[in-house]
């Protein structure tokens, strides 16, 4: 038997579903944002062996990257009170991507800094510039251009992921989906639009961060 | 069907129809004059009945059992069902009652009698023992854990004040976790689920605060047995006034009989 689709009992809900997009595209811009500045900082470090910190941001990127990111969320939702330190489901959400996503970006923005031709870094420091003028001007900029697609596919990837704050009570696009799903039991109806939805956010988050990357490292960003 | 077949089929539907009217007679003298008073009870289902360590039964249900026995002075035999089975072994007459954390509803009510309410069984919020929520209204300004699409999620979003938060997580696993890390004040669940909790976890108090919704537990009896349906509910009220049945409550779900009770 040809199944019945139904799309009228979603409707009613599309205020819930647009309040989880809003709040899917919040989690995922201060996630993003917060977390590039940690890749930043942490590829930097990791780039040019900054020691100690060079060893304490391997450790960092070792533990979140080989751990799943749905312990993270519960370690610091679940585990932390244990420790007196209570977070709402937000605050937890939001810090969890951090972490998550500034592990990732920390190894992607290495490679960038550490395919820095060293001619370019010996002509910055001929100049007298110093270190850190190098790093900011001369190295960074194409630094990031270059691995700025690699960059956008892991924001992507944790603006999907984002998806599993919904375990915590986070009332984002996907808690909305199974919010609706538990009241009106169009499983099917409901996951179809929740996917589409997630599908569209993807393609024009994809298109702005091109669109930012032009801007930000000033050139031509490498095609994917 | 050829015309034997089908007189041998009609043949045996009467003979099975006529036993079990002569075994209905009246169950009650029936049970007296056997000595045995067969029940069925749940195995499946702690803390109602559940297959003990030495690989008896034992559980709420299997002591009020036990409790009715003694009372009829016949012996007891527990027969285990499953939910699905447990209404067909009392109509087949293979067992005498249904104990088995059996609630109301109108289409068990067309094929049984049920007795007075044996025990509590509902869904209730839940709280650390000084919070003071006696009601829904008493719900506001307070953060409550709730499963997502449970029954509580579902009359409590109906029902609960504007200003209480009420948090859903996808399992009861999470929704409990949540309370005892103290991300909620308040959680909403069933009382089973409370008494196992209360058994496990003694750091953090667990007080009943209100029913959400009520769905005691009946015995259930085969139609047109009045004499021991009336037996039945005889014992029960006795136990009641007693404290039997408040003792057979503190042992299997940690707490006293609810007062309406």
């Amino acid at each position: 038997m040809a199944y019945q689709f139904d799309f009228s009992g979603i409707w009613e809900y599309r205020a819930e579903l647009a309040a989880g997009v809003v709040h899917t595209l919040a989690l995922t811009g201060v996630g993003t944002v917060f977390g590039l500045l940690v890749g930043v900082v942490g590829g930097a470090v990791r780039g040019w062996r900054v020691e100690p910190y060079n060893r304490l941001c391997g450790l960092y990127v070792e533990l979140i990257r080989n751990t799943p990111f749905l312990v993270q969320l519960f370690f610091i939702f679940f585990g932390l009170p244990a420790l007196g330190v209570h977070l709402n489901e937000w605050v937890a959400a939001a810090l969890a991507m951090i972490i998550n996503l500034g592990a990732y970006t920390t190894e992607i923005v290495r490679a960038g800094v550490q395919a820095t031709p060293r001619g370019q870094m010996e002509a910055g420091l001929s100049l007298a510039m110093s270190r850190r003028q190098v790093f900011w001007h001369v190295v960074l900029p194409p630094a990031l251009g270059r691995v700025w697609p690699a960059l956008c596919s892991q924001i992507v990837i944790v603006m999907l992921g984002s998806s599993v704050c919904s375990q915590i009570s986070a009332e984002e696009l996907t808690f909305a989906a199974s919010y609706i799903q538990s009241r009106n039991f169009r499983a099917f109806e409901t996951y179809i639009v929740t996917a589409v939805l997630y599908l569209l956010l993807a393609i024009v988050l994809r298109h702005l961060l091109n669109r930012l990357g032009a801007r930000l490292t000033n050139r031509d960003v490498a095609k994917p | 069907m050829n015309p034997r077949l089908r007189f041998l089929v009609s043949a045996a539907l009467c003979c099975g129809l006529s036993f079990s009217a002569a075994a209905h007679a009246d169950a009650l003298a029936n049970i007296k004059k056997a000595g045995v008073l067969r029940v069925a009870v749940p195995q499946d289902f702690p803390p109602f009945g559940s297959v003990g360590a030495d690989l008896k039964p034992q559980g709420y249900d299997i002591d009020v059992a036990a409790m009715l026995a003694r009372d009829l002075g016949v012996k007891l035999a527990l027969t285990p069902v499953t939910s699905a089975n447990r209404v067909p072994f009392l109509t087949t007459g293979k067992v005498d009652l249904v104990i088995s954390s059996l609630g109301k509803n109108p289409e068990r009510e067309k094929v049984l009698d049920f007795s007075v309410a044996y025990a509590p069984f509902y869904n209730g919020v839940f709280g650390p023992a000084g919070a003071s929520v006696a009601n829904v209204a008493a719900l506001a300004g307070k953060t409550i854990a709730v499963t997502r699409g449970s029954v509580e999620d579902l009359e409590l979003s109906k029902v609960a004040p504007a200003s209480a938060v009420i948090k859903r997580f996808e399992d009861n696993n999470s929704t409990v976790s949540a309370y005892y890390s103290g991300q909620v004040q308040l959680i909403a669940t069933g009382n089973v689920v409370a008494a196992a909790l209360k058994k496990r976890d003694t750091q953090k108090s667990l007080e009943t605060k209100f029913l959400i919704k009520d769905s005691p537990c009946f015995i259930g009896i085969n139609k047109n047995e009045p004499q021991l349906l009336a037996r039945v509910n005889a014992a029960v009220a006795s136990a009641r006034k007693s404290g039997e049945l408040n003792r057979i409550s503190l042992r299997w779900l940690n707490t006293p009989l609810p007062a309406a009770f």
